[in-house]
């Protein structure tokens, strides 16, 4: 089918301010949107500039709004967005380039929260043991890919830039409920503070956001609450 | 700009993470041309294979054993041995840093099958592979970027690595161009470690990322530094139809099995022990027959891969990511429909050349080139011979990851830095130059696509003297008309035309060096299948081949280095039966 793409575009070198763009191009109805993108950067302009890397959802490179929501380039098909078709970067992030924004900042909060395993015991001669259920308890956290659409969704980011952000908070449950984590009350005292979890206004555009299926807004209550009874195990 | 650091490490996946772990006192610099996380390691599914017998009896010997059949005996014994030894404690590892691998009901973690991984040398399939959901690679990268972050690894993201620079015999930096900025600049170092992963993008069907395009190989190569059975290439059995995105082999591991057109499991027929579990080059090769045969499914060249009779629970927890891949490329449900699948480029069992230290060693002698250090996919040391066991790669990243980094944390106290050869930057800026001032007329899309085509219906699963011959003229071509590709992106700022052109050349490096390293080996061993030459000829070449870059664009020099067998008779090269 022939669909129009009508992309925003900025260029550092050449352009004051952002302009839009439109594309013709030939897709099938179960071709990835990213497919057309790279239709067109090889066939029509070798200027239009994106990420792009895994082209099946598990790198997180290709975020982008699509039709005014966060989603995969590589996972949204021709089918499901019809014959027009909306592009942007991503909210909430300074614009590097066309669909490219800058993540250092997103990847700086995202170190804020100190997201590794942190156990000050000596490690055992074999693994440590958890049980399936203690291990299913932060499961849903481990799925997230870091490609920032949820966070970029988020109006108290769009209001805040200085917000930690859902993606932040998503991998801080991963490892509050760990349990063989031992760093959940500093990563809660951090997430405690004024930029922590508490401009979360439970507006569910990072659930609706997320390419994995992360349950992000219902995460986030669950370390609400956990700073509340200041005990992860009564969340 | 100049840069010095003791260590630099090209590639942020499984292997270059794991060896920045290995360097906490030293001052290292990652480059990856994406950010991190998205590292192709990132993409693997099934698991992660160690003989920790925590569901039943295993032995390292048992997947040593494995290693050495499953290459078919291209494998360097001793280092096959290492890898299988040394997994144990590289997965205790992993779970001590973090990683949330599943858990058997005593907590310990769990264990599944996987292709080729037998108990007691080849009776029957063992759980082997450790792992977590379908999803293994995704948490290895994470958890080995938690580390890094951790320890406070520097990093230079969105940077690509244009040279490598070597002086006297010894490798003392590279000259990487910053994609935001479009700055080149020269990072001097006492090591240099090459993980810049595979090149399975030189074929149209691929699981591979878009950023799995040679790189280091190619760089390498360029340097006069030969490139190691680059023929023996894997090509996975399920890839998606037509999309090549892999659906994971744990899929069959988990009991799945693959089904003809006419309602057939067919690898029951061809390999009556391990049947669906049998090593990917074979049950790629039975596919093939069966497409040809004119058991596809409705006679096209495609068959299925049925998980239905595993139940919704047991894909739901131990297979959602391919089944959702399923759902969303093809429109499949996998719980009730079987899903259309097709062998898909997958795998590079060859690379640049190392000992079992990570050290790259140049020619036939086993020569190093102090400095320099290549691990992961883009090594070849060579433990997967001529096809790679499902799991083996990851194994890989962190066996050899590891050693490469503690040898590199060795080198470094014992050396200082090389002196930088003259003009260090004017290879990088010669061809960076010459692509933004180029009128040339050619388009890289379409030298991209011709050499994808090319790769897929001449140097596939099934090769042939004529077929590879017309490959090898077309890619000579190819490679002339590389130098007339001429953009249309001029800018400084984020320019990716130019990022993805200078990777078609390092592709174009990649795809010659396979197909005349193919065309050469008149046998068939592992994933090197020659229709004119069907049987394995352990006499003239149970050898490696090495490649190396002639000196003319497209001309290619081979050489041959011996298989490092053991000596013991378990592992005597044989017949490679399952």
């Amino acid at each position: 089918m022939n669909i129009l793409l009508r992309i925003k575009r900025f260029d550092p070198d050449r352009d004051k301010k952002p302009y839009w763009s439109e594309f013709r191009v030939e897709a099938d109805p179960i071709e990835r949107l990213l497919d057309a993108l790279n239709t067109i950067k090889w066939t029509q302009d070798g200027t239009l500039t994106y990420r792009r890397s895994c082209a099946h959802g598990v790198c997180g490179s290709d975020a982008m709004r699509i039709n005014g929501r966060n989603r995969l380039a590589c996972k949204v098909l021709i089918r499901d967005v019809g014959e027009k078709v909306t592009i942007e970067p991503m909210l909430g992030y300074p614009v590097i380039k066309d669909l490219v924004v800058d993540m250092d900042g997103f990847f700086n909060k995202y170190k804020q929260i100190k997201p590794y395993l942190i156990n000050y015991d000596n490690e055992p001669g074999t693994e440590r043991l958890q049980s399936p259920e203690d291990r299913a308890r932060f499961d849903e956290g481990t799925k997230c890919i870091l490609c920032g659409a949820c966070t970029g969704s988020c109006p108290s980011i769009w209001g805040n830039p200085d917000w930690v952000g859902p993606a932040s908070i998503v991998n801080a449950h991963r490892f509050i409920f760990d349990s063989r984590d031992q760093g959940a009350a500093e990563r809660l005292q951090i997430l405690g503070r004024r930029d922590g979890v508490w401009r979360c206004r439970t507006i569910f555009n990072c659930t609706d956001a997320c390419p994995r299926g992360i349950p992000v807004t219902d995460l986030i209550e669950q370390v609400k609450r956990a700073i509340v009874y200041n005990d992860p195990k009564d969340a | 700009m100049y840069y010095k650091f003791d260590v630099v490490i090209v590639g942020s996946g499984g292997s270059g993470l794991m060896a920045a772990m290995q360097l906490p006192d030293a001052s290292v610099a990652v480059f990856t041309k994406v950010y991190p996380t998205r590292s192709h390691t990132g993409a693997a599914q099934g698991g992660v294979a160690a003989a920790l017998g925590n569901v039943e009896e295993d032995h390292w010997k048992w997947h040593m054993y494995d290693t050495v059949k499953g290459g078919d005996y291209l494998v360097d014994q001793p280092a096959a041995e290492i890898l299988a030894r040394d997994a144990i404690d590289a997965v205790l590892e992993l779970e001590h840093r973090g990683l949330p691998f599943n858990r058997t009901p005593d907590g310990r973690i769990d264990q599944r099958r996987f292709g080729g991984h037998t108990r007691n040398f080849g009776e029957a399939p063992v759980r082997r592979a450790c792992y977590a959901a379908d999803r293994t690679g995704h948490m290895i990268l994470q958890t080995m970027y938690q580390n890094s972050i951790k320890n406070q690894v520097n990093f230079f993201s969105e940077y690509l690595v244009l040279d490598l620079l070597i002086n006297d015999g010894q490798a003392c930096g590279i000259v990487a161009m910053d994609i935001r900025t479009g700055d080149i600049s020269t990072f001097h170092a006492k090591a240099v470690l090459f993980a810049t992963g595979g090149y399975g993008r030189a074929w149209r069907v691929t699981s591979n990322a878009f950023a799995c395009m040679g790189d280091g190989m190619s760089i390498a190569y360029r340097r006069g530094i030969p490139l190691q059975d680059m023929e023996m290439y894997q090509f996975h059995p399920t890839g998606i139809y037509r999309v090549g995105v892999l659906l994971s082999e744990a899929a069959r591991g988990e009991g799945g099995k693959l089904l003809n057109g006419q309602g057939e499991y067919f690898m029951e027929r061809y390999m009556p022990t391990l049947k669906d579990l049998a090593p990917r080059d074979i049950v790629s090769r039975c596919i093939i027959q069966e497409i040809k045969e004119g058991r596809g499914v409705d006679g096209k060249d495609y068959v299925y891969l049925d998980v239905r009779h595993l139940g919704a629970k047991a894909i739901a927890e131990k297979l959602p990511d391919i089944a959702d891949f399923a759902r969303n490329y093809l429109g499949v449900e996998p719980i009730t429909e079987p899903v259309p699948i097709q062998p898909t480029a997958h795998y590079a069992m060859g690379g640049i050349p190392t000992d079992t230290d990570g050290r790259v060693v140049i020619d036939a002698q086993w020569t190093p080139m102090p400095g320099f250090y290549a691990a992961g996919e883009v090594a070849c040391v060579s433990v997967h011979g001529a096809n790679r066991l499902g799991t083996n790669s990851l194994v890989d990243l962190i066996v050899f990851g590891r050693r490469a980094g503690k040898s590199m944390a060795q080198f470094i106290k014992e050396n200082d830095h090389a002196p930088l050869p003259p003009e260090p930057e004017a290879y990088a800026r010669e061809q960076v130059d010459h692509l933004l001032t180029s009128s040339g007329g050619e388009s890289a899309a379409r030298v991209r696509s011709e050499m994808q085509n090319e790769m897929i219906d001449n140097v596939f699963v099934e090769r042939s003297d004529k077929g590879m011959r017309h490959a090898l003229d077309a890619l000579a071509g190819l490679q002339e008309a590389y130098k007339r590709v001429q953009l249309q992106d001029k800018g400084k700022h984020f320019n990716t035309e130019i990022v993805e052109t200078i990777e078609l050349g390092f592709l174009l490096d990649c795809a010659e060096a396979t197909t005349h390293g193919a065309l050469a080996r008149t046998e068939s061993r592992g994933a090197h299948y020659r229709l004119d030459y069907e049987k394995r000829d352990d006499a003239n070449w149970l050898k490696h081949t090495l490649a190396y870059k002639g000196t003319k664009t497209h001309d290619v020099r081979l050489e041959y280095k011996d298989v490092i067998l053991i000596d013991d008779p378990i592992f005597k090269p044989k017949e490679r039966k399952y």
